[in-house]
């Protein structure tokens, strides 16, 4: 009898399996072959309340290694070889997939994307141990853009607070300029969370140097029901609402925000809540005018794109289509490429052979992808120019503004940079702080 | 006062949203003692079955509604079949491990099937202030107070559907012969077998119900938000509505939803910013806490009394 029931179970199961996502059951894998191979280990999340969103980016990661294995044979002769690991956005399982990856290859993982803060901030004291760099593109630590406190964490392209100053930088064009801010009243709509928190202290610097008022509003995690917070933005009446969310929250704030009438062409999102899964959870019509700060475009027109349709879709070997050139996809195709490009740079010092942590530290550290260098791998226009150094690790710290148009996102503005200055101040502060608590010898090793 | 008012009415009509989950809760607990961890599991797998259907198979709305209720039946039939079948007559505790175990198969099986990405959910109903929604019917809104023209017309409508749900199972428990019998069965297992209520039958009816309930839960949810796996947050929610109206109290559902839903509403916009904001989801489980302590049944849960 019990049989009977296993096996009419594990039926009903392999016919249902029939019409699943292929990329949200697959935890994908190219296994290593026998000459040695550049190992990437692939901590992301699929499945899970957060899946919708890690689920594109972790597609477009692999389909550029695919790429380059599939199109040029490899980086410089050497096959790239990966495994993904389902961490369900979950810091214990992260930490867990963090231990199997180190341990799946002779030279260990060429870097870790914890994609993550919670994981990031249990990795922080393991990597420099195990000398494996953690890449933490638009999340993690802010201050560890000072990579003289912290050699081995590269929050790459831009760092919160540098994305808070550049927005209310677009605000202030948007109001009209110099001085325009005066007098106005911006609500900061935030995840009530560590993440939430990360750009408080900035935008009360800002408010204080612009003259603007700031009403910062918690949500509740997840965030799945905002009328109260939306009352009170509606009592307050703000000129702006940035909204700083994650998940549910974010399509839910939009959502509500036509609820109560507050125009959506006066909400910015941050790069986490200006997706395509955040506009369509609210629906297209509720979304348009919606605004979103973002590291990098979306779009199937870039060079790299089209490539990788041609060479590993056309194939077979692609993920989940419908990804291709969303926002988050397009980011994991950029995180692949940075990686990437950190080893080829290593190469070039080292030798074409696989590199380890310690070599790829270098290659990061020493980044400097210009104009015509993007341009060469197709990624002109989807990303910034970027130059990395000891004492910087972050990069331009730009972002770039795109607006739902009720189909898609649309770019409104040019790379925009906040107040460096300010945000450098701040960071190399924090930092100091840090290693004074640590213990932490400042310096450059390279 | 305009404006508090406006807060009550949305707290009262967010309130009902909450109900239209607790109602699953209570429909498993009045048939089997049970509270059952997983109705925030089969919300998700309902509405994502209903759009996983439509999209992926291809199914016009009806058909994907028929093949969703068809679905949940089956899921409760098996549930019963697989689940609760062997743990007959067993401590109350039991029942409920298994539901907590339930929830992970559901939500993984949800996923199996239809993907993880984000669905939008468009059912035809605005979501607008309701004298937008009556000027684009051609009516004349001048009568109707201000305060109430901003009524959102979606909430007004999902609080129809939780009247009518709440009307429908009520009929259901008092009057019908399954009814009475579920109810039997929630008193004593045992003793219900022994006079020849059939369990089995009834705890699949009941499962198929919830399951039911869940796909209407599911649909409004997931029509406000998006279907996604964070729909079976929204449990979370139903949690201080079933401590205030009773676990087995279907009225008590709605009564504690519409109290639940105004107070926290009311304690976020007036209250929360001395404390920062963000205290609705801790406020409402503290205000059904304190109830707890002058009515521990809920206000319409049925009174225990055991003889010692």
């Amino acid at each position: 009898m019990k049989l009977k029931k296993v096996f009419f179970i594990s039926i009903i199961t392999l016919v249902l399996n029939g019409c699943g996502d292929k990329s949200s059951t697959d935890l994908t894998s190219e296994v290593e072959e026998a000459a040695p191979s550049q190992f990437f280990g692939i901590a992301g999340y699929r499945v899970g309340p957060y899946g919708p969103s890690g689920a594109p980016i972790a597609t477009g990661y692999i389909d550029y290694l695919t790429l380059l294995n599939e199109r040029d044979g490899g980086l410089n002769g050497v096959r790239l070889s990966w495994e993904e690991c389902e961490t369900e956005y979950n810091t214990a399982k992260g930490l867990e997939c963090y231990e199997r990856l180190k341990t799946r290859n002779p030279l260990g993982p060429t870097a870790i994307h914890p994609m993550s803060t919670g994981i990031t901030y249990g990795l922080i004291d393991k990597a420099p141990v195990d000398q494996i760099p953690l890449i933490t593109l638009g999340y993690g630590r802010t201050d560890a853009s000072d990579g003289r406190v912290f050699p081995w964490v590269f929050p790459l392209m831009t760092n919160y607070w540098s994305q808070a100053s550049a927005i209310v930088r677009f605000i202030e064009t948007k109001e009209g300029g110099e001085k325009s801010l005066s007098g106005k009243k911006i609500v900061l709509l935030y995840h009530d969370s560590a993440y939430g928190k990360e750009p408080h202290e900035i935008l009360k610097v800002e408010a204080d140097n612009f003259g603007f008022d700031l009403v910062m509003i918690p949500v509740p995690h997840p965030g799945n029901e905002q009328q109260s917070q939306w009352m009170r933005i509606k009592k307050e009446q703000p000129d702006w609402v940035i909204l700083w969310g994650w998940g549910v929250m974010s399509g839910t704030s939009i959502k509500t925000a036509k609820k109560v009438g507050f125009p959506r062409e006066k909400m910015i999102g941050n790069w986490w809540s200006g997706a395509e899964v955040d506009t369509l959870a609210a629906g297209p019509s509720a979304s348009t005018g919606y605004i979103a700060a973002n590291m990098n475009l979306s779009g199937k027109n870039f060079e790299v794109v089209q490539e990788i349709l041609k060479h590993v879709y056309q194939k077979g070997k692609g993920g989940d289509e419908s990804y291709v050139g969303t926002v988050l996809w397009n980011r994991g195709v950029a995180q692949a490429m940075l990686t990437v490009e950190a080893v080829r740079n290593a190469q070039a010092k080292y030798g074409n052979t696989p590199m380890s942590g310690l070599q790829v530290r270098w290659g990061i550290e020493n980044l400097s992808l210009t104009q015509a260098k993007l341009d060469e791998l197709g990624f002109g226009g989807m990303v910034p120019p970027i130059t990395v150094s000891c004492e910087n690790h972050e990069g331009p710290g730009v972002v770039r503004f795109q607006q739902w148009d009720g189909e898609k996102w649309v770019s409104i503005s040019d790379w925009v940079l906040g107040d460096q200055k300010l945000v450098r101040k701040m960071v190399e502060e924090s930092a100091a702080k840090y290693a004074s608590e640590k213990n932490i010898e400042y310096g450059c090793s390279s | 006062m305009s404006f508090f008012l406006e807060v009550l009415i949305g707290g009262l009509l967010a309130g009902i949203m909450y109900s239209l989950v607790a109602l699953g809760f209570v429909l498993i607990y009045k048939a089997s003692g049970v509270f059952n961890f997983a109705q925030g599991a089969m919300v998700f797998f309902a509405a994502l079955t209903f759009v996983g259907a439509q999209e992926k198979l291809g199914f016009p709305i009806w058909a994907a509604l028929i093949f969703s209720l068809i679905l949940m039946i089956i899921l409760g039939v098996l549930t019963e079949k697989v689940v609760l079948r062997p743990l007959v007559n067993q401590p109350p505790i039991s029942l409920f491990m298994v539901t907590i175990g339930l929830t992970f198969f559901v939500e993984g099986l949800a996923q199996l099937m239809w993907g993880t990405k984000v669905y939008p959910l468009e059912l035809g109903i605005p979501d607008e202030p309701i004298a937008i929604t009556l000027t684009r019917w051609g009516l004349n809104t001048d009568a109707v107070p201000n305060v109430l023209k901003e009524i959102n017309s979606f909430d007004l409508i999902a609080a129809i559907v939780a009247g009518t749900l709440v009307a429908a199972l009520a009929i259901f428990f008092q009057i019908t012969r399954v009814g009475r019998a579920l109810r039997a069965v929630a008193d004593d297992h045992q003793a219900a077998l022994s006079v020849g209520i059939p369990l089995k039958t009834i705890w699949a009816i009941v499962w198929s119900v919830a399951g039911f309930v869940a796909l209407v839960a599911g649909l409004m949810w997931g029509a406000r938000n998006g279907v996604q796996f964070a729909l079976v947050f929204v449990a979370l929610k139903a949690l201080p509505v079933l401590i205030l109206g009773g676990f087995d109290s279907v009225p008590g559902a709605i009564v504690g939803g519409l109290i639940i839903g105004a107070l926290e509403k009311l304690a976020e916009v007036y209250i929360g910013p001395y404390f920062g904001g963000g205290i609705e989801i801790w406020f409402a489980y503290v205000a059904a806490l304190l109830f707890l302590l002058v009515r521990p049944e809920g206000l319409f849960g049925e009174k225990q009394i055991d003889r010692v």
